[in-house]
């Protein structure tokens, strides 16, 4: 193999698994060890500089990046549970003193450029987060009378308090974005038609709720009590419905599904049951929230098809539900689809109302069709992956309305990718150079065995997430249900992170091969060996390779006997071993920085002041 | 040194021996010694062996005197029995707990100072004795904890760290082993534990007095330029005479090895040494023969390596002493105790 090549930023930046699953890239262990100093300020403008949101994000997260934790890799269950990167997150929200004299500011001096940006979804939000510093004047127009998009509509506020939004939206819009609220965007055409804007940010979203075509959905007895999750989510939160019956069936088993139960719950409902057609390894809904509801005592019924809505009487009495059999022996499909399915009954099961959470789907009935904006067979629109432009070049699409349905993390991604785009193209320069992104590594040696982080593995098990009582939480609608860490579990957890950013660098120059790295090593995961190829060196390794998806480091050749050092990065657990143990330090400890490109890096930034780093750890957590 | 532990956590994958137990699971304390001393690698190697063993980590006796060798029986197999003795008397108490106890494996480590100096008495009369044991020389020619003097191994011209070279012939205990009638005599080095581990295997297995004399480079006082023990110039000059695989009871020997010199030595549990000559005209089994080729390579400044000499043939201690086979611990009050009448037959004898 030839040697690897870690000048490329995204080799180290792939060892950092949290930071390149998190499609916003934010700088976890960097954060997490501010929250370990105490430095809560700096940790969430860490965590701001990259998602924009995050005490929002510190709740509600759809959280790539815990799943992909090198923590669940290592050890056997239960310590294998990531670490609580989201809920750290929010842990650096709470305790942040006033960050506002730290965000950037908007120079008084414009640069003549405007934007419009529709809808005040997270998208849009950082588009005018990245674009106002570089003086732009940004117009976002909402349709609601309040920001926030999906965030605010379709997150009930017992996970998402209103005031969290509220301050975080704040930040942005007080740059001096020209919120128009109860602003629908009706014609495209007529937005362009102005000439008042040099592009269009499309932040819209996938506002349309996927509907149930079956017998009894059209009767017009039942109308008034079979809801479509999204609208009805929405109406909540305006406050527009304010009960429920008690028996409540909800359809579908995805993230929007799991608001609906609880909120049902929430409105006077007590029989709550999430009705599923298959079973639970096939779910949509992150397992976190499925844990949430059942700990509500929401049933959650598997292998129940809908079959039809029955009406008794006048109105609602039930619904029908054709009993399923699956094949789960059998292998599965391409699409991960299952492949033997039969019915083997059916039943009823009464309610009073029904929430059809079955997904939802991107609708633009205000772009007309002769503006060169195309569209797909799924009326999604076709947008470049990576500048987010659509096929009318001054037209940008971003978040759920670009792709269809993902999440608020995705959306904060597609703003700031977005604003780069806008930026180019207002200069007149090809959108497609996209800057690129850089790497910084600084040594953290301090002494003879002293590291500038703590290298010690800390086998602790993941703290759990204290709630509000279940006879309290029921009381109002907006009662938080999580209560947010306390000092000692926030002190506790960040020392499960395993510092993955502080990478292993080797420099085959200074091995004189004793050795010493390889004994050390608590995993197993450096190999000395001649030179091959891939496989043949895999077959080598000290311990097997259990995902090959992980890459291996090679050195070039060593001095004395042509050899070469392998890493197998997979299990890697940053403890530093190999360096302290190293005679010549041909290992060493050091910081990688990924260095993701802003639209702000394309320009002289507006200088901010930095808030003061405090020596650590002077303070811990109040 | 590392300051901080090896942390428990381990590679998921990690193969498991017959046992069930991890290469982990023979692990000892946190090493003390320099970082990237030689013996650290040897106490990994011996790790390795004893996993790929299956011994049961209870099963393992560990012996030294003292010296930076002589601490690192505190790092591995930290389920074995331990004894740290005097300076060069490990033999001494070994020859008293081999006597006492058959059943169990017997590995002493020592140092340059403490078998060739101090201890270069106890060590010959060890082998004499042809002790059921393993003997590791920790070998780096100086005197590491006493900050680097010329030990008995060190080589004419050999040059301190300081730039003085050494003036006196050393002693080389892999001849010292062929004329005191050694039965199993190895040279390794701590950087090839390709070579290590298997001898480490077959010295435990072999039936009599088992001689390695690892080449185990000081990265602080001996690993420099003109020194003739540091990791380069062992490297430059080492050259493999005889390479030993080791071959349990079952397992088949496969083609891979049956092809050119291999020569498959039995051991008495049925296990097999395979010996695979580098040099053809070598004979591992004649002890003559041995010395000369030795002698030959000396003189052009190489260390060779492998498994020098075997005779699984002499009778050990045990055989010629007479001494009971069952272990001491094993034996009842009345087998052990003659009672005051037996006692005055015994004291008879000698009036």
């Amino acid at each position: 193999m030839q040697p690897t090549d870690t000048g490329n930023p995204d080799y180290y930046h792939r060892v950092v698994d949290c930071q390149w699953a998190c499609p916003a890239h934010t700088d976890v262990p960097e954060y997490i060890r501010l929250i370990a100093q105490g430095q809560f300020t700096q940790a969430y403008l860490v965590n701001r500089e990259s998602n924009v949101f995050p005490g929002i994000l510190g709740r509600v997260c759809d959280r790539p990046c815990e799943p992909a934790c090198r923590r669940g890799r290592v050890e056997p269950a239960p310590n294998n549970e990531p670490v609580a990167i989201c809920r750290l997150k929010r842990v650096a929200a709470d305790h942040r003193d006033d960050v506002r004299p730290f965000l950037p500011k908007a120079p008084a001096q414009k640069n003549g450029r405007r934007i419009a940006c529709i809808g005040a979804g997270p998208a849009s939000l950082t588009v005018a987060n990245d674009l106002m510093p570089l003086g732009y004047d940004v117009t976002i127009f909402e349709k609601w009378r309040t920001p926030g998009g999906l965030m605010r509509t379709n997150i009930p506020s017992f996970r998402l308090p209103e005031q969290v939004l509220a301050e975080e939206i704040g930040y942005i819009i007080d740059l001096g974005v020209d919120l128009r609220l109860g602003s629908p965007v009706t014609s495209m055409k007529q937005l362009l038609a102005t000439g008042e804007f040099d592009a269009v940010f499309v932040g819209s979203g996938a506002p349309k709720g996927k509907d149930l075509k079956l017998p009894g959905r059209t009767d017009p007895a039942a109308a008034a009590n079979i809801h479509i999750g999204i609208d009805w989510l929405e109406s909540v939160a305006f406050d527009h419905i304010k009960a429920i019956g008690r028996r409540v069936l909800i359809i579908g088993v995805g993230n929007t599904a799991m608001d609906c139960c609880r909120t049902s719950l929430r409105l006077g409902a007590s029989d709550v049951k999430v009705m599923a057609r298959k079973p639970r390894a096939f779910f949509k809904a992150s397992e976190w929230e499925l844990e949430d509801a059942e700990a509500e005592n929401v049933e959650i019924v598997i292998n129940h098809a809908p079959k039809a809505f029955v009406i008794e009487h006048g109105k609602l009495a039930g619904m029908l539900f054709d009993l399923m059999d699956y094949d789960l022996d059998a292998p599965l499909d391409k699409g991960g689809r299952i492949v033997g399915e039969r019915v083997r009954g059916e039943r009823f099961i009464p309610c009073d109302d029904v929430i059809l959470a079955i997904g939802q789907e991107n609708a633009f009935p205000w772009i007309e069709n002769d503006l060169g904006i195309e569209f797909d067979r799924w009326h999604v629109p076709k947008v470049d992956a990576t500048t987010l432009q659509s096929t009318r070049p001054n037209v940008f699409f971003g978040g759920d309305a670009a792709f269809g349905p993902k999440n608020i993390i995705w959306a904060v991604e597609h703003g700031h990718q977005a604003a780069i785009s806008l930026h180019k193209y207002c200069q007149g320069l090809d959108v497609n150079q996209r800057p690129p992104r850089g790497l910084k590594l600084s040594s953290r040696k301090m002494g003879l065995h002293e590291w500038a982080y703590k290298n010690d593995y800390d086998p602790l098990e993941r703290r759990l997430m204290p709630h509000v009582d279940l006879k309290e939480r029921f009381k109002k609608i907006n009662i938080e249900v999580e209560l947010g860490f306390t000092a000692e579990q926030a002190a506790a957890e960040v020392q499960r992170c395993l510092n993955c950013d502080v990478q292993t660098v080797f420099d085959a120059r200074l091995c004189i091969e004793c050795d010493a790295c390889i004994d050390i090593c608590p995993v197993d995961c450096l190999t000395m060996t001649v030179n091959g190829t891939e496989a043949e060196i895999r077959q080598r390794l000290k311990a097997p390779t259990l995902r090959a998806t992980q890459p291996l480091f090679v050195s070039g050749p060593l001095q004395h006997t042509a050899r070469v050092m392998v890493k197998d990065e997979d299990v890697c657990v940053h403890c530093g071993l190999c360096a302290e143990r190293c005679p010549t330090a041909a290992w060493d400890m050091q910081k990688s920085k990924i260095r993701i490109p802003y639209a702000s890096d394309e320009t002289s930034p507006c200088s901010t002041p930095q808030p003061a780093t405090r020596p650590a750890p002077t303070r811990r957590i109040a | 040194m590392s300051f901080i532990a090896k942390p428990k956590v381990a590679h998921p994958g990690l193969p498991r021996n017959e046992l069930g137990l991890t290469r982990r699971d023979y692990e000892g304390g946190m090493s003390t010694l320099c970082a990237g001393c030689g013996h650290d690698s040897i106490t990994a190697a011996v790790i390795e062996a004893c996993w790929q063993m299956s011994m049961r980590p209870e099963q393992l006796v560990k012996l030294s005197g003292i010296g930076c060798s002589s601490k690192t029986t505190a790092y591995f197999v930290s389920g074995g029995h331990g004894f740290n003795s005097v300076h060069g008397r490990m033999p001494s108490i070994a020859t008293g707990a081999i006597a006492a106890n058959k059943d169990l494996y017997y590995i002493g480590v020592s140092g340059d100072g403490d078998t060739l100096s101090i201890g270069f008495g106890q060590f010959a009369h060890a082998m004499r004795r042809n002790l059921n044991m393993l003997y590791l020389i920790e070998n780096n020619g100086v005197y590491g904890l006493t900050k680097g003097q010329f030990s008995a191994s060190a080589d004419i011209g050999s040059k301190a760290k300081k730039g003085e070279a050494n003036l006196q012939p050393p002693i080389d205990p892999v001849l010292a082993a062929l004329t005191l009638g050694g039965t199993f005599v190895a040279r390794s080095f701590s950087g090839d534990k390709e070579q290590l581990v298997p001898l480490i295997i077959a010295g435990l297995k072999h039936r009599g007095f088992a001689l390695i004399d690892v080449l185990s480079p000081c990265v602080t006082f001996n690993d420099h330029e003109g020194s003739t023990k540091s990791y380069e110039f062992v490297r430059d000059n080492y050259e493999e005479v005889v390479h030993a695989d080791f071959i349990p009871p079952a397992r088949e020997i496969t083609a891979e090895y049956a092809e050119g010199d291999a020569m498959p030595i039995a051991l008495h549990d049925g296990s097999r040494v395979l010996l695979r000559k580098l040099d053809p005209s070598y004979d591992p089994t004649h002890r003559g023969k041995a010395f000369n080729y030795l002698r030959d390579k000396l003189a052009q400044n190489e260390f060779v390596t492998g498994l020098i000499y075997i005779d699984e043939s002499s009778p050990e201690f045990h055989d010629m002493n007479g001494t009971t086979t069952t272990p001491v611990n094993q034996l009842s009050y009345q087998q052990l105790s003659p009672g005051s009448k037996g006692l005055e037959k015994i004291l008879a004898r000698y009036r």
